[in-house]
């Protein structure tokens, strides 16, 4: 406890410094907190692409029932296939009107008639789209094939570079954080070099100096972290209604409140592992 | 109690602090040791508390080998031996009771405990009415006593002063060394570095001379008129 309080007083005699290492700190944590967003958010992304039915089949106008029937239990007989649901042209035109009930104009010129019945059919893998996709378009009753293979494969390979620029701006952040806070706590022992050698004579072991200056640091990596994710978390809230216009039927927003938290937590955790680093450094580097 | 043996120090610029020292002081002395500026009285309180370490020699403290004690162990040893510095080394940006109560804190003492003897140690050296007082805010003689008060918080075995009397007046001086015989006549075993000869020719204690780092002296405790023929017959006293 009087570690804790020995550790406040040095951030309270000294607030510059302490503003420095915050504020190094919670942009290493913005940036920790903003990819994290992206990168969760992206594997959502293709994760809903995955599970949806990724295969569509448009039938002819004329095909006949029976056909679809027949082409309908086929798919559903085969290992690849996941799930098949046949969308009538009643079906297609309340989605028609779901998706534009907002612009009447279009709903008006829309009937049954036009819109093409369809066969969703999703994969149990990825790899098996193709198969299926060249199995219905084979089918004499089908007028067009759509799947999402490529782009669930743009958005893969997005991902998986968003995630190494992430990654790579994280350890440099990371790395460059853990300097800064090294030199400003070293900078603070230094100060209180005297102090500290009247400790020493007065019998303090060296724990009782150290705990102070460890605790510092891991101070400055919470609250940086704290006010890294709260300013990631109020951008978050704040673009949700512009996302979710932009991603349509996809499920990712609103985010639940539990992951935010999740994420601060994990961030915590960073924070207490890279404020003990740059502690110890200073720590060994001063106070041999 | 404490045994030195052949003891030497040396820097290194190749001064020697101390060459071949070798005494003994007893439980329950009290011990002046005196000689010019240089003559190695700081280096030999420092060692005691393994500030420093010696080039060669052993220093004993009761059985224990104070130059072979790993440095975790050095903590323990600063505990039996409570130091009153030249510099004093208060913390100027701490209360008079926060400086008393540092060494107990880096014990873990029980808080309520510590402040009680903080308390009764404060009324002990006679400044009990300045503990909230900083150190700036105090007189001469009212930070030794404070820096006596640090020194005796443990209520150590040995107590080192050293030049406790440097910058007080006669008066202080005196009230000064009278607190340290009063601690002395609890049993605490006492160490004064000084120049003050007012005090050390005043006062029937034994007296180590050092000069230029070797023992030039070692006079034991006389009486008063063993002093008074002495002085008739060498006017100079002990130190000049």
């Amino acid at each position: 406890m009087k570690s804790v309080t020995t550790a406040w007083n040095h951030i309270r005699r000294s607030p510059y410094q302490a503003l420095a290492a915050i504020m190094i700190m919670m942009l290493t944590f913005l940036a920790i907190s903003i990819f994290s967003m992206v990168t969760i958010g992206s594997s959502k992304i293709i994760a809903f692409f995955e599970s949806k039915p990724q295969v569509t089949a448009f039938f002819k106008t004329d095909a006949k029932q029976a056909d679809i029937d027949a082409l309908t239990q086929s798919m559903k007989q085969s290992e690849q296939v996941a799930d098949v649901k046949f969308v009538s042209k009643q079906d297609a035109l309340k989605i028609y009107r779901e998706q534009n009930k907002n612009d009447p104009l279009l709903l008006d010129l829309v009937t049954s008639d036009i819109l093409p019945s369809s066969l969703e059919v999703s994969a149990n893998k990825i790899d098996d789209l193709s198969p299926i996709a060249d199995s219905l378009r084979s089918s004499p009753i089908v007028s067009e094939v759509i799947f999402q293979k490529d782009v669930v494969q743009t958005l893969s390979s997005w991902t998986t570079a968003l995630r190494r620029i992430g990654i790579a701006v994280i350890v440099v952040l990371s790395v460059v954080s853990v300097f800064i806070m090294a030199t400003i706590i070293g900078f603070k022992i230094s100060q209180k070099r005297d102090e500290i050698e009247i400790m020493r004579l007065l019998s303090a072991t060296n724990w009782y100096i150290r705990w102070p200056f460890l605790l510092e640091g891991i101070l400055y990596g919470i609250v940086g972290a704290f006010f890294g994710w709260l300013i990631a978390s109020v951008g978050l809230v704040y673009a949700t209604p512009y996302l979710q216009s932009f991603l349509g039927s996809i499920p990712l927003l609103p985010v639940p409140l539990f992951f935010l938290l999740g994420l601060l937590v994990a961030e915590f955790i960073v924070a207490i592992i890279l404020g003990t680093l740059s502690s110890f450094l200073a720590v060994l580097r001063y106070l041999k | 109690m404490i045994r030195l043996e052949n003891v030497t120090k040396t820097f290194g610029t190749g001064a020697s602090a101390l060459i071949e020292l070798t005494l003994a002081i007893e439980k329950g002395e009290f011990v002046f040791v005196v000689g010019p500026s240089g003559s190695g009285k700081t280096t030999l309180l420092r060692l005691l508390i393994h500030d420093m370490v010696p080039t060669t020699g052993s220093i004993f403290l009761g059985d224990l080998d104070i130059t072979k004690i790993p440095n975790s162990k050095i903590p323990h040893l600063r505990k039996r031996i409570g130091v009153v510095f030249q510099d004093l080394k208060m913390l100027m940006d701490r209360t008079i009771f926060e400086n008393i109560m540092l060494p107990l804190e880096m014990a873990n003492l029980d808080q309520k405990a510590a402040k009680e003897q903080v308390s009764k140690i404060l009324e002990q050296v006679g400044i009990g009415e300045h503990k909230d007082k900083f150190p700036v805010q105090l007189s001469g003689g009212e930070l030794q006593r404070a820096a006596i008060a640090r020194a005796l918080v443990f209520s150590p075995e040995i107590l080192l002063a050293d030049e406790p009397t440097g910058n007080l007046d006669a008066t202080t001086s005196w009230e000064i060394v009278k607190l340290l015989q009063d601690i002395n006549a609890l049993g605490t075993t006492v160490v004064m570095a000084t120049h003050n000869t007012d005090v050390v020719n005043s006062l029937l204690k034994r007296v180590i001379t050092l000069e230029k780092g070797s023992l030039k002296k070692d006079e034991k405790p006389k009486s008063h008129s063993e002093k008074k023929e002495k002085e008739t017959v060498k006017p100079e006293g002990v130190l000049k």
